[in-house]
C-alpha cells in the first residue's frame, strides 16, 4: 500500500537559477514527512519532481524501488493534493471523488459505491451530490484527501493545503490528516512554510533552504538540536550571538562574542561564518551573577503571551537578550528597569554555522 | 508548446497545431500573399498565361495612379470614412459613458438588447431601410413637408451624404461597444475623486475618462474606418452617379472587366489603406494590437 | 458632477438614440404590409399580406435561404474547432512568438470583407478549385475563427490550470482531460462561439460576393433584386428575418437569466 522514496543528488534548475541544490534523502513507507522552508526554497519543486510535473537536471528519484525517470504524472503511484485543491468546479462530489477511477475505466456503479465509502472515511456522508461550491473550506480539503485517496496512491503529496484555512480550522485538520494518515499507512509527504504544521504532524522533517537541505531529523530533533543557524533561526525563536569561535575541545567551543566569552555545543561543519543560538527560554534571569554563559542585562519590556511570558532585556553593548518562562500563574515577573544577569546552559547553546556548506545567510 | 504536450499528449497537440496552421497558412497568409504576388502580373488570355507577356509589372498600379478618377475615388473614400468614424466617435462616446457610469445595473441588459437589435439584423436589410427612408418620395419628407419644415421634396441620395447617413447607422454600434467596455474598466472612485477636487466636467472627461477610454476608441475607430472604407452594400445602395466608393471600382474590375490582376492590386491598395490606418491609430493612442482586437 | 438636468439630458439622449436605431427597422418592416408597389410607409395605401405571399412563392429565394443556412452551419463547424485549438495554443505560449501568432489570427478581423474575398478568390483559382459555395464557406472561417478564438482566450483566463494537473495526477488520459475538464470549462464560449459564427456567416456580404461563383445565398439575393428592382418582398423577407432573430435573442436571454437566477 505504501512505499519509500529515494532522492538522490537531485537538482533543478529553471534557466540560471537553481531551485534545489543536490538533495539526497529517503523517505520511508508509511512515513508522514515534512518539506519545512520559506517560499523559494525549493520545496514545492521537489514535491513537483516526485508527482512528475517536472524532471529534474540532474539526480534520480525513485519511488518504492523503482526508477521514476520517464515515468509521466498519470503513470506513478502518487496523488497530489494541491495548495488550491484543484477540485472540479463543473462535477458533483462524488465524481470528483470518483475521477481516478473513472480514468481507470471503472464503471459507474462501483465508482460511485466507492465514493461513498471515501465520504464516510473522511466524515463527510450525504455529500455525494452536492457541487464544490456549496461545501465550506474543511469540507473541501476532505475531498481533495478522498479524491486522492480513491486512486490508492502509496505516496500522496500534499502542497500547503491548510494555507487558505483560518487559524482553528487548520488547527483541528491537523489532526485529522494525521488520523487518515495513520489510518491507511500511506506514505505522506507533506509541503509547508507553517513550522507548527511540520512540527506537529510530521515523523520527520526536512528544513530548506536556498534549494539546500538543511537538516533532516525528527520534529523533536529539528527544534532541539538545530544543525545550522538557518535551522536554529527559522524553526522557533532565538537569541543570536555574532562573533568568533575561540578554541574547540571535541564537541564543545568557546564562542567570542562582544558582550563575553560563552560555551556552547558545536554543530557541524562550522566555517567562518559561525553564530551561537540560544533559544529564550532557555535564557533563565537570576539577582545574582551564576559563573559562566553569564551577562549582566537590564529588563527593556515584558510581553504578556498567556501560556508563557517574554522578557527582553539589554545587555551593556546594547544588544537585545529575550528570556521566555512559562506562565504557571505563579511565575514572577520582573518591573521594566530592573539589572539582572541573564544566563543559559552551556548544553543549550548551539555555535552553528549560517545554512548548510557555508551557504550565504537567508535573509529572515 | 511543451506544456501542450504535457497536458493534451502529442496527438491532440499536433491535431491543434495542425488546425491552427491549416487556418493560418493555407486561409490567412498564403492568399494574401498570392493576391500581392497577383497584383504585379498583367491581365492575360489564358493563352499568353505562362508565357513570355507573363512577367512581373507595375502596370496595375500604374493604372490606378494614372486615372484621376480613381484617385479622387480613392480620396474620397479616405475622407468620408474617416468622417464617418468622427460622427460615430461623437454619437457613441455620451452614450457610452452614460450607460457605463451612469444608467443603473438593473436596467442595463434591457437596454442592451435594444441596442443589439440593429446587430441581428443583416447589414443590407439596414442599408435598405435608409434607401426607404431616404427616398424623393419617402417617410422623411413626407414628415418635413407635413409639419412644414421644408415645403418641397428634398432629394437626399445625391453627394456622399446619404452614404455617410448609412454607414454611420450601419457601424456606429461598432464605436459604442468598445468605448463601453473600456470606461466601465475604470473605478467610479477616481472620476469621484477629480469632481471632489474641484475639476470642471469637461476637464473630468479630457483628463481622467478620455484617456482610459482610449483603447476602446483605438478599437471602435479601426472597426469603423475598416468597415466603412470596405463596404459595398452602403455605397451601392445609398450613393448616387456622382458619389463612388473605392469598393465599387474593385467590383468593377473583378465582375465587368474581369482583370483579377488589377482588381488585386486594387484590393491591395485597400488592404494598405486599412494596416496604415491600423497602425496610425496604435501609433496616436499608444495602444497595442491586443487592445484594438478584444 | 450628477446633476438633475444633465441626467436628464442623457436619458433623453439615451431615447433618441434607440429611436434612431429602431425607427428605420420599424419603417421597414411597416412598409412590408402596405398595399403599394414602391416599398415605403407614406401613403399608406391599406394593410396587405401580399408580399409575404409572393416570397413564399420565390423559389430562388428559398433556394438561397437552403444555400445561406449550409454555408453557415459549415463555418461553424470548421471556425470553432479551429477558434478553440487558436485559443488553447496561444494561450500556453509566451513572448514574441505569442505577439506574432496574435497579430497573425486578428488580422483577418481588421481586413476588408472585398479583400478576404478576392485573395480567396484567385488563391484557390490556381490550385484550379472552381467558385462556389465552399469558397465562401473558407473565407469566412478565416475571419470568423478570429471571433472564436477570442472568446475561447477570455475565456481561458478563468480557467484553473491545476485542474488539469489534478487530473492528470489522477491518472487521466491526454483525451480525458481535454473531455472530462477543459471542455467542460469552454463550453459557454465554445457556444457562443457558434452562434457569432452563424450569424457573421449568415450575414456575410462582402467575401460571398467574390467567391460564390453562381451560387446565391440570401444577402446576395437581396443585394441583386435591390438593384435589379425593388419590390416589398424584400420588406416581407426583413420582417421574417427579424423576427426570428430576435425570438432567437429572446430565447438566449431568457434562458441566460433563468440560469443566472437559478446559481444566485
Amino acid at each position: 500500500m505504501s512505499a519509500s522514496v529515494e532522492l538522490q543528488d537531485v537538482c533543478a534548475d529553471f534557466g540560471s537559477f537553481r531551485a534545489v541544490d543536490n538533495v539526497s534523502l529517503s523517505i520511508e513507507a508509511g512515513e508522514f514527512f515534512s518539506f519545512l522552508g520559506p517560499s523559494g526554497c525549493g520545496k514545492t519543486t521537489i514535491l513537483r519532481m516526485v508527482s512528475g510535473f517536472i524532471s529534474p537536471t540532474a539526480g534520480t528519484i525513485s519511488i518504492g524501488g523503482k526508477d521514476m525517470r520517464n515515468q509521466r504524472p498519470n503513470q506513478r503511484p502518487t496523488a497530489l493534493i494541491f495548495q488550491n485543491l484543484a477540485l472540479f468546479p463543473l462535477m458533483p462530489i462524488w465524481e470528483n471523488i470518483a475521477f481516478g477511477l473513472e480514468a481507470r475505466g471503472v464503471d459507474k456503479k462501483t465508482r460511485r459505491k466507492r465514493a461513498e465509502e471515501l465520504l464516510a472515511l473522511v466524515d463527510l456522508p450525504n455529500a455525494a451530490d452536492k457541487t464544490v461550491a456549496q461545501l465550506s473550506g474543511g469540507q473541501k480539503q476532505r475531498v481533495a484527501i478522498a479524491r486522492a485517496l480513491a486512486v490508492e496512491p502509496s505516496v500522496m503529496l500534499l502542497d500547503e493545503p491548510l494555507s487558505a484555512l483560518d487559524l482553528k480550522l487548520r488547527q483541528h485538520m491537523r489532526a485529522e490528516l494525521r488520523a487518515i494518515q495513520k489510518r491507511t499507512n500511506v506514505t505522506f509527504i507533506y509541503i509547508t512554510h507553517d513550522q507548527g504544521e511540520a512540527l506537529a504532524m510530521s515523523d520527520r522533517v526536512a528544513v530548506m533552504s536556498h534549494g539546500k537541505l538543511q537538516q533532516v531529523a525528527p520534529p523533536r530533533e529539528i527544534y532541539n538540536q538545530p544543525a545550522t543557524g538557518f535551522v536554529a533561526a527559522f524553526v522557533g525563536e532565538s537569541n543570536i550571538f555574532s562573533g568568533t569561535l575561540a578554541s574547540r575541545s571535541g564537541d564543545r567551543g568557546e564562542f567570542q562574542t562582544e558582550s563575553g566569552v560563552f560555551k556552547g555545543r558545536l554543530g557541524p561543519d562550522i566555517g567562518d561564518g559561525a553564530k551561537l543560538y540560544v533559544r529564550p527560554e532557555h535564557v533563565k534571569l537570576d539577582a545574582a551573577a551564576i559563573n559562566g554563559n553569564t551577562i549582566p542585562v537590564e529588563v527593556t519590556d515584558i510581553a504578556f503571551e498567556g501560556n508563557f511570558i517574554s522578557i527582553q532585556t539589554i545587555d551593556a553593548t546594547g544588544r537585545t537578550v529575550v528570556s521566555e518562562t512559562r506562565n504557571d500563574g505563579t511565575a514572577s515577573v520582573p518591573d521594566r528597569g530592573t539589572k539582572l544577569f541573564a544566563s543559559f546552559d552551556a548544553d543549550k547553546a548551539f555555535i552553528l554555522a549560517d545554512e548548510a556548506k557555508n551557504q550565504p545567510v537567508a535573509a529572515a | 508548446m511543451n506544456d501542450l504536450v504535457h497536458r493534451y499528449g502529442t496527438a491532440l497537440t499536433l491535431l491543434m497545431c495542425l488546425a491552427v496552421a491549416f487556418w493560418l497558412v493555407i486561409l490567412v497568409i498564403v492568399p494574401n500573399l498570392y493576391l500581392f504576388e497577383n497584383s504585379f502580373r498583367p491581365y492575360l488570355p489564358v493563352q499568353d498565361m505562362g508565357g513570355p507577356k507573363d512577367v512581373y509589372t507595375l502596370k496595375n498600379y500604374l493604372t490606378f495612379f494614372n486615372s484621376p478618377i480613381h484617385i479622387t475615388v480613392f480620396i474620397s473614400t479616405v475622407l468620408y470614412s474617416s468622417i464617418v468614424t468622427v460622427i460615430c466617435f461623437v454619437l457613441a462616446y455620451p452614450l457610452a459613458y452614460y450607460l457605463s457610469k451612469k444608467v443603473s445595473v438593473k436596467s442595463l441588459p434591457a437596454i442592451f438588447l435594444l441596442l443589439t437589435v440593429p446587430l441581428w439584423v443583416s447589414e443590407i436589410m439596414r442599408s435598405f431601410a435608409w434607401f426607404i427612408i431616404l427616398s424623393l418620395r419617402g417617410p422623411l419628407n413626407y414628415l418635413l413637408i407635413n409639419i412644414e419644415v421644408i415645403d418641397k421634396p428634398i432629394r437626399w441620395m445625391t453627394g456622399f451624404r446619404s452614404v455617410i447617413i448609412g454607414l454611420v447607422y450601419t457601424y456606429v454600434l461598432f464605436m459604442l461597444f468598445p468605448i463601453y467596455n473600456a470606461i466601465q474598466s475604470l473605478d467610479t472612485a477616481q472620476i469621484e475623486a477629480a469632481d471632489d477636487l474641484g475639476a470642471p466636467w469637461w476637464r473630468i472627461h479630457w483628463r481622467v475618462i478620455l484617456p482610459h477610454a482610449k483603447p476602446g476608441i483605438a478599437s471602435g475607430s479601426v472597426m469603423v474606418f475598416m468597415l466603412s472604407a470596405g463596404s459595398i452594400l452602403v455605397p451601392t445602395l445609398l450613393a448616387s452617379t456622382n458619389s463612388r466608393w473605392f469598393t465599387e471600382i474593385i467590383q468593377q474590375w473583378m465582375f465587368e472587366s474581369l482583370d483579377w490582376n488589377t482588381g488585386a492590386a486594387y484590393a491591395f491598395l485597400l488592404l494598405i489603406l486599412c494596416t496604415v490606418f491600423v497602425t496610425l491609430v496604435m501609433r496616436i493612442f499608444r495602444v497595442k494590437l491586443s487592445d484594438i482586437a478584444k | 458632477m450628477t446633476t438633475k438636468k444633465s441626467d436628464f439630458l442623457f436619458r433623453l439622449y439615451l431615447v433618441i438614440f434607440l429611436a434612431y436605431l429602431l425607427l428605420p427597422l420599424i419603417v421597414m418592416g411597416g412598409a412590408a404590409f402596405n398595399d403599394s408597389r414602391f416599398p415605403s410607409v407614406f401613403p399608406w395605401a391599406g394593410f396587405t399580406l401580399n408580399w409575404f405571399v409572393e416570397l413564399w412563392n420565390d423559389a430562388r429565394l428559398i433556394n438561397s435561404f437552403k444555400n445561406t443556412i449550409l454555408v453557415a452551419l459549415a463555418v461553424v463547424l470548421l471556425s470553432v474547432p479551429i477558434g478553440a485549438a487558436a485559443a488553447i495554443l496561444i494561450n500556453s505560449i509566451g513572448g514574441a512568438t505569442r505577439s506574432i501568432l496574435y497579430g497573425l489570427m486578428v488580422a483577418p478581423i481588421l481586413t476588408p470583407g472585398a479583400v478576404i474575398g478576392i485573395s480567396t478568390l484567385l488563391f484557390w483559382n490556381k490550385l484550379a478549385v472552381p467558385l462556389g459555395l465552399h469558397l465562401a464557406v473558407l473565407g469566412q472561417v478565416s475571419y470568423i475563427a478570429a471571433f472564436v478564438m477570442l472568446l475561447v482566450l477570455a475565456r481561458l483566463q478563468s480557467f484553473d490550470r491545476s485542474l488539469e494537473e489534478a487530473a492528470l495526477d489522477l491518472g487521466a488520459s491526454h483525451s480525458m482531460v481535454l473531455r472530462r475538464i477543459l471542455l467542460p470549462h469552454l463550453y459557454p464560449a465554445l457556444g457562443a462561439g457558434a452562434v457569432i459564427a452563424f450569424f457573421q456567416s449568415i450575414e456575410n456580404f462582402n467575401i460571398t460576393l467574390f467567391t460564390r461563383g453562381p451560387y446565391d445565398t440570401l444577402t446576395v439575393y437581396v443585394f441583386s433584386k435591390v438593384r435589379s428592382g425593388i419590390t416589398p418582398t424584400i420588406n416581407a423577407l426583413a420582417v421574417i428575418l427579424i423576427a426570428v432573430t430576435l425570438t432567437g435573442a429572446l430565447v438566449v436571454e431568457l434562458r441566460r437569466r433563468r440560469v443566472q437566477a437559478k446559481s444566485a
